[in-house]
Order: structure tokens, then sequence, then C-alpha cells
């Protein structure tokens, strides 16, 4: 696959240019792939009621985002156009496949959290879209950027809900119970005075208000992303 | 490159090349992580196992690292059963035995009839004392939901428990794994069986009741996986009982 990447032409532009950068920081904030694209919507209310499991979805989405990209741009110029959406397909699922398996492998209880959601990164939409919108058209190397920027856009806002949900659905942060022991009986801190853990934050309707609050906040300060009409 | 991208040839050859590369690359990967995986299932069921055994204190010093040597330090021997409490195997082959049925396997398989299935039972010591130890499996409201229940020398009350589910509503459901809902069963003398010998069954309630003989209060907002348990304990522990008789007599 390398001898199609132009090797002659060296990159004019150094590696970290303002214009590469920007692939990189553009996703987290004004094209997020999730609350502006509004993409991969489904997995973030699914795997959002702990930061720990939000933590490790993001990171296997990065892997697979940026891997993703680096391999189809790296086979843009030799993949058949009639069966090219067939060859990102395959590149996804086999990425997904290996985190899949190297989580069992290495960290089985996270792994089991997670169960079915690591399988569907595979029809996470951003990861189609990275595909086909930006690597078929660009070098490896801006790819590459394009996609950890959009995977850390999609990780960015998981682990926010996530931290809304887990502290007040559970009254923790990443496992560390943060308001005391709200076991009844037993409990201690803030459970003594009568505080109650949401349990309507651990469903997941309260994820896409959280998501739909994140949004609001994002285009209320941001003019560019208001619609005209 | 002189080829045609678009011709049936140049296509066929390239999805050719990348299946089978892809599938290489995968196929090595899952068979290179495999001995690990099957480690990580053995040591999450063994686990499990002692938690029905051990109490919350002790349970916190047993982690993935150490979990197999403290299985070996308490379970001394095994058995095996058919569905209608007959012993298949015993003693230190039985200890193999009973690991190795995989309980939720033959849950789920239609193929295996209900009385074909194998029920396992492990046997502990600990402080001197003889504890047997019986898996259940069942199922919750969203998927597969199990347990593992202690029972003590008289064969007959129930000393300690642990369940586990897969995806059961976190908040709700999903309490059944906390220590409030497993002290519910363990710290009230519950009984698996009567003087006799013979099963008696348990009861999920919601009216509060569940400090009466064989009766359990259930988790609020979480009555499908709490109706689960009393289905999968009422199910799954009679061959025990039947066993226990004969022992007994």
């Amino acid at each position: 696959m390398s001898e199609v990447v132009n090797k002659a032409k060296v990159p004019s532009e150094p590696l970290f240019s303002k214009k590469n950068r920007k692939l990189i920081t553009d996703p987290l904030t004004d094209n997020n792939p999730v609350t502006v694209q509004v993409l991969g919507i489904c997995s973030a209310l699914a795997i959002t009621v702990k930061v720990e499991t939000a933590v490790v979805m993001g990171a296997s989405v990065i892997f697979v985002t940026a891997l993703g990209n680096l391999v189809i741009s790296l086979l843009r110029n030799i993949m058949p156009p009639r069966i090219r959406i067939i060859v990102q397909l395959v590149v996804a699922a086999a990425l997904v496949i290996v985190v899949n398996e190297i989580l069992k492998a290495f960290l089985p209880d996270v792994s089991e959290q997670l169960s079915v959601f690591v399988g569907l990164i595979i029809t996470n939409c951003i990861i189609m879209g990275r595909f086909e919108a930006f690597a078929m058209a660009n070098k490896p190397w801006p790819s590459l950027m394009d996609g950890i920027g959009n995977g850390a856009g999609y990780a960015g806002l998981l682990i926010i809900v996530a931290a809304v949900r887990e502290l007040l659905g559970s009254g923790s942060l990443y496992g560390f119970k943060l308001f005391g022991n709200a076991i009844p009986g037993s409990e201690t801190g803030l459970y003594t005075m009568g505080y109650v853990n949401n349990n309507l934050v651990i469903l997941p309707p309260m994820a896409l208000i959280i998501v739909g609050i994140i949004i609001w906040v994002q285009r209320s300060r941001n003019k560019s992303l208001q619609e005209s009409h | 490159m002189a080829m045609n991208k678009e011709s049936n040839v140049y296509t066929v050859i390239f999805a050719t090349v990348m299946v089978v590369v892809v599938g290489g690359i995968l196929a090595f990967l899952s068979l290179s992580l495999k001995d690990k995986q099957e480690a990580n299932g053995r040591v999450k069921k063994k686990i499990e196992i002692l938690s029905a055994l051990l109490s919350a204190d002790e349970m916190s010093k047993i982690d993935r690292t150490n979990a197999e040597a403290k299985y070996d330090e308490f379970i001394k021997e095994g058995v095996l059963l058919t569905s209608t409490g007959i012993l298949v195997k015993e003693g230190i082959e039985g200890k193999e035995a009973a690991f190795g049925v995989n309980i939720k396997g033959e849950y789920k398989d239609k193929n295996i009839a209900i009385k074909d299935r194998q029920y396992p039972m492990f046997i502990a010591q600990k402080d001197g004392k003889t504890l047997y130890i019986i898996p259940v499996i069942g199922k919750g409201l969203w998927g597969p939901i199990w347990g593992n229940l202690c029972i003590s020398e008289d064969m007959r009350t129930i000393s300690g428990a642990s369940f586990g589910h897969q995806g059961e509503t976190p908040g709700l459901g999903a309490e059944i794994s906390q220590g409030f809902f497993v002290d519910r069963w363990t710290k009230s003398n519950e009984v698996i069986s009567d003087e006799a010998g013979d099963f008696s069954s348990f009861e999920i309630v919601k009216d509060g009741s569940g400090t009466k003989p064989n009766k359990i209060d259930g988790i609020t907002g979480g009555t499908i996986t709490s109706k689960g348990v009393e289905e999968m304990v009422n199910r799954c522990l009679v061959p025990y009982t039947v066993y226990f008789k004969t022992k007994k007599s």
C-alpha cells in the first residue's frame, strides 16, 4: 500500500501546521461530531452512566477513527470505487474487533460493562462519515489528525455527559463516592441529610436531555452555529 | 497505476486480497489472545464463587491476581448432580467437573432439555466448617442474571450469596448485585428446605414482609429483575435439596 503514497513530494507544510492543528481542535468545539453534526448519539446515550466506561469507549473510538482514517487514506488511490463503502466497512469492523479482543484480554471488567457497545462502534456514523468525507480525499497525515480530532470530540462529549450522570445518578465520579454511602441503613455523608440519588439521570432518556442542554449552551454561545431561519 | 480500477477483475482481486489480509490479522489476534481471555473468564467465575463464601471485607482483599490461589485454598471438593438430584461425580474429581460445567450455556441452549442440565456444586472448607456453594442462573429484565448461594453445614441455611447480571438497569434491577440485597438473603437464616429436607420455595415480596421466613423484600423499581431472582432460586435449588436429603438420611 505504501507505494501509492506520493513519496516524491516532500510535504511543504510542517506536520503540525495551523491547518493540521485545526483538524484536531475543530471537532472538539465548533465542529463537534456529536453536538454539531449530531452523529453517534445512540452510543452516547447507552454508555454514559459511568465515567470509566465513557473513557474506555472514547479511547476505543479514537483508536478506530484515527487508524481507520489512516488506512483508508493510504488505500484511497487503489481502492475500486464501486466497492469503497464495503472496504470502509471492513476496515472499521476489523479495527473494532481488534479493540474488542484487546479489551477482553486486558481489561475484562470494563469490557463486560461496555458489553455490546464496543462491537457497535462499527455502526457509529462518525467513523464511516469521516472515512467517506475526509480520508477518501486527503493525505494520510491530515487524515490521521482528523481521525484523532473527531474521536476526541466524541470522547470529550461522552465524558462530560457521563460525569453529570454519574455524579447525579450514583453520587460518584470515576468510581469515587463523593457524597458518601447511599445504601439504606448505613448511609454516610450527604445521604444522612436525606439526599437521594436521582435514578432518572441513570436512564437513557436523561442522556439525551443532557446532550440537548450541551448543544443549547454551545449554540447560544457560538453565533456561527445558529441557523439563520 | 495502469490498472483500470473500474474493471471487474481488479475489483474482485482487491476484495479477495483485502479479505485474506484482514481475516489473517484477526485470526492471528484472536488466537494469540484466546488463552488470556479464557483465563479471565475462569478467574471471574472463581471470584463469583468465592464472593458467596466470603464476607465483603474478605472479598475486598481478593482481586484478579490472587483469586485462583484463594479459590484453591477454600474450595476442596465439588459435586455434580443430575436434574433429579442424583450424584454423578464427587470429591476432587467432582471439583474439576463442577467447575467445567457451563450452566449459563446450558440454560441458554435450547437443544439441551431441562432434565439434561447439569447441576454443579462446590464444597468449601472455611474455619473448620463445610460449606456448600450452589451456582444459580436465570433471566432478568434485559439479559441473564446469575448468582451463587452458600449453604451452611446444616445443608439448609443460606449463609452467603452473591448475584450478578449482564445488563440490568443501573440503579434499579442492577442493585441485585449490591450488598444490601444480598444481606436480605443471608442475614435472617433463610432456609432452602424444611426440617424433613423437602424444598421450601422463596417469595420476593413488595409489601415489606421480607422479615418473614422465606420471604425476601424485592427492589423498588426492579420488579422484573427481582422476580427473575425468585424464579432462578426456586428452579435451581431443587436438585440440591434432593441430594442433601439423601445425604443426610
